[in-house]
């Protein structure tokens, strides 16, 4: 009877151990991992940006007592043009065109004795000066706000390309893999077939299709309009979103069937299955929560494809709407209006946010993969 | 000696041990056929594997019936077919007097009350997201049995009836070693009280240590709650205590079927035979004259078992006719039964 008798805690080796759930231990995990920590206070920055992004084109968020206060807008109101390009760091009253750009440079008194370059009234100190952190374009429009807006729209194109993915993805890759057979067959040949298709292509031609979609129902009424419309509000992104969303699921719906195989025959599920529970339960209780892991990691590394998805086709004319700001339409126009050597800031700046964002994604996908993983489980 | 002069040796009555009631399963011309396809888009069955190819027997109320076989002859794919697990291809599974094979949906549910499993896999056979407690009162939850708090109140019955801590109760799986996974596994199968356990290999995947403790209360349980086992292994030697009858299968057939003692003492089927000449015997004198009976060649593919006996490619005394009928399974003596040409 030896084998019946309640085991002491001391047997068990468990009260030694550290109280330990699936949860904590991906938690602990993840935050081994410095670089990804670094990746996800790197991303949640640019979240905050992309989240208060209207906020900072009203708000004065300086207030320095010489006078200096940053306000962006895209186009500060009353502001001159600033020929040709503001660099970094320079500076204008309002309703004054401080000339050229080195006169920001210099003190009131010294900026006297230069009337020719800079003007000689001396600005009213009460005026509102506008600073341009990150410079501007040739329009005058702040490059900082720009960047900031451009955010909104790469990481808009990360969550709802990574979300509509992995939706679709689950849904087509779950139903496939559960009931097997001819309808697993069946569903698989058609990504199968998908999967053959050249995704950036078909994204080009479907962006070219809606564009012409876009002018021809311009006006017009009816659920076709209605569309167009939402599109044009959100500055081109909707069409966007559906081209991308279109073909981005594939993977993950491969993914999602091959966890649902390996786990469907799992000995957990059969007791399940023993005790007589529903597909369902089996579905929600005992897969979904086993193959949700895997399936975050694969979307989250799959977001740097989709921002630079959005950037290349915003880039050759046919991501975003005109006006509408984004990091690969800003790279663009950098090109366009004076190329590398005589405005590089423009070049530079949201470069460099592109870049960030992708690799702190990248890096953020790791450290998850690590937290998630079973196998590092509980050290 | 050959073995079939030995069988001839001893083909006396065997004293029954146990006195068997009815039937608890009764198991008639049991067939598990797995369909092999091919096509790329429109497929069709090309070919089946035979798991399980016609099984009769019975199991008795409160007996251990052992289920032993090579890998592969389809012991898991017995005991998944008559828990209806898998739906048999052919042949009928009688519960307590209800056919298994035709229920479908709530009155098969609630048949699943009265037969559970134990697996063989003690890792695999927990799901790693869920606390023990919610793994234990998975079957009660599912069945919609009492509330909230008489299910914890079970639960940390459970634990403390296969020998765990109830303190437990809310870790995960991973944090138990694997004896104690196989208790947790236990106490879900007995959640629902279930008359009917089929056991699939309980045993093989823990340490040697371990194996007695779990062996032990298995048979409490059995002894305590009057539990009936259906006892899959894949060795002979480690079913001889523990079961009342064996059953030996090969390639989806059972070949011989006997009370434990006889079956050890008075194999008659050449298969058996050789299975029980690789078991080393205690007593030195009888080890030293033992004669291992190697069998030639590897075990045929259940998709294109061999025609006539399916054990004539590797049986060392098989005769023409064993490639022409296939033999049926008889009983030679009472509570024995054999399929072999060269013996009935
Ligand atoms: N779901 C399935 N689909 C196709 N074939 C299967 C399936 N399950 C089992 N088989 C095949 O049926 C045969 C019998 O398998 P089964 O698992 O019953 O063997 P077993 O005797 O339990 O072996 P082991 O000792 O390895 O557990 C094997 O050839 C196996 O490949
Ligand atoms: S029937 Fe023939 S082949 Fe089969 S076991 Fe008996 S002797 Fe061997
Ligand atoms: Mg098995």
């Amino acid at each position: 009877m030896t084998a019946s008798k309640p085991i002491s805690l001391k047997d068990e080796g468990l009260e030694q151990k550290k109280r330990s759930t699936p949860m904590g231990d991906a938690l602990r995990q993840f935050r081994r991992n410095k670089m990804a920590v670094v990746a996800f206070f790197i991303i949640t920055f640019f979240i905050f940006m992309a989240v208060t992004a209207s906020l900072w084109s009203n708000i004065s968020f300086l207030d320095a007592p010489k006078g200096f206060k940053a306000r962006h807008t895209i186009n500060p109101a009353g502001l001159d043009r600033v020929d040709p390009y503001a660099e970094p760091g320079h500076c204008a009253r309002d309703g004054l065109d401080q000339g050229k750009a080195w006169c920001a440079l210099l003190t009131e008194e010294q900026r006297a004795r230069f009337p020719n370059s800079c003007r000689v009234e001396i600005p009213d100190p009460n005026q509102r000066q506008w600073c341009y952190i990150l410079g501007s374009d040739g329009g005058g429009k702040d490059w900082m706000t720009q960047t900031v807006y451009g955010a909104q729209v790469s990481l808009a194109v990360a969550f709802v390309g990574s979300s509509v993915s992995l939706l679709l993805g689950l849904v087509y890759g779950m139903v496939s893999g559960f009931y097997g057979g001819r309808i697993d067959n069946v569903m698989m040949r058609f990504v199968d077939f998908l999967y053959g298709i050249p995704g950036l292509v078909i994204i080009i031609i479907m962006q070219v299709y809606f564009r012409e979609i876009s002018s021809k129902y311009e006006d017009s009424s009816g659920i076709v309009g209605f569309i167009v419309e939402i599109n044009k509000d959100l500055g081109g992104l909707f069409f966007l979103f559906i081209a991308l969303g279109l073909l981005s699921w594939i993977g993950t719906a491969r993914l999602a069937r091959g966890q649902v195989l390996s786990y469907r025959e799992k000995e957990f599920v059969e007791a399940a299955r023993a005790v007589g529970a529903r597909d369902r339960r089996i579905i929600f209780v005992h897969l979904l929560p086993n193959i949700i892991g895997p399936l975050l990691v694969a979307e989250t590394l799959a977001i740097p494809g989709y921002i630079f998805a959005e950037a290349f086709l915003s880039y050759i004319g046919l991501g975003v709407q005109p006006g509408t700001p984004s990091w690969g339409e800003m790279i663009s126009r950098a090109g366009q209006e004076g190329g590398f050597y005589s405005n590089r800031h423009m070049i530079y700046v949201p470069s460099a946010a592109l870049v960030m964002l992708t690799l702190a994604f990248n890096f953020f996908g790791d450290g998850l993969r690590d937290a998630l993983d079973p196998r590092l489980r509980g050290r | 000696m050959t073995n079939v002069a030995k069988s001839e040796k001893v083909m006396t009555a065997p004293a029954k041990k146990k006195d068997y009631g009815d039937p608890i399963v009764s198991v008639r011309g049991l067939k598990k056929h797995f369909p092999i396809k091919s096509g790329l888009i429109f497929q069709r069955e090309t070919a089946a594997v035979k798991a399980v190819d016609g099984l009769d027997f019975d199991i008795f109320r409160g007996e251990t019936l052992g289920l032993v076989g090579e890998s592969g002859c389809g012991k898991s794919t017995t005991g998944r077919t008559i828990l209806q697990l898998h739906r048999a291809t052919s042949g009928t599974v009688n519960f307590e007097g209800t056919e298994l094979t035709t229920l479908k949906g709530n009155s098969l549910r609630e048949m699943r009350r009265k037969m559970q499993i134990i697996f063989q896999d003690p890792y695999a056979s927990l799901n790693p997201r869920m606390s023990i407690s919610r793994i234990i009162s998975e079957p009660l939850v599912v069945h919609g049995i009492g509330s909230e708090r008489d299910r914890q109140k079970r639960v940390e019955e459970l634990l403390e009836r296969v020998g765990l801590n109830p303190f437990f109760a809310n870790r995960y799986p991973h944090e138990f070693s694997g004896g104690q996974r196989q208790r947790i596994g236990v106490a879900r199968a007995l959640a629902l009280e279930p008359s009917f356990i089929v056991c699939d290999e309980p045993i093989s995947a823990l340490d040697v240590s371990i194996q007695a403790q779990v062996v032990n209360l298995l048979q409490d349980l059995q002894r305590d709650m009057g539990l009936t086992y259906l006892f899959i292994a894949h060795d002979l030697s480690m079913v001889r205590h523990i079961c009342d009858r064996v059953a030996v299968m090969y390639l989806g057939k059972i070949v011989e079927m006997a009370e434990s003692e006889e079956l050890y003492t008075n194999p008659l089927h050449p298969y058996t035979q050789a299975l029980l000449s690789a078991v080393p015997v205690p007593d030195p004198d009888v080890e030293e004259n033992r004669q291992r009976i190697i069998l030639k060649g590897d075990l045929p593919s259940p998709a294109n078992p061999p025609v006539g006996c399916n054990f004539n490619t590797r049986c060392p005394v098989a005769i023409d006719v064993c490639f022409d009928w296939d033999p049926e399974l008889i009983e030679v003596l009472p509570g024995h039964w054999v399929a072999c040409h060269r013996v009935t």
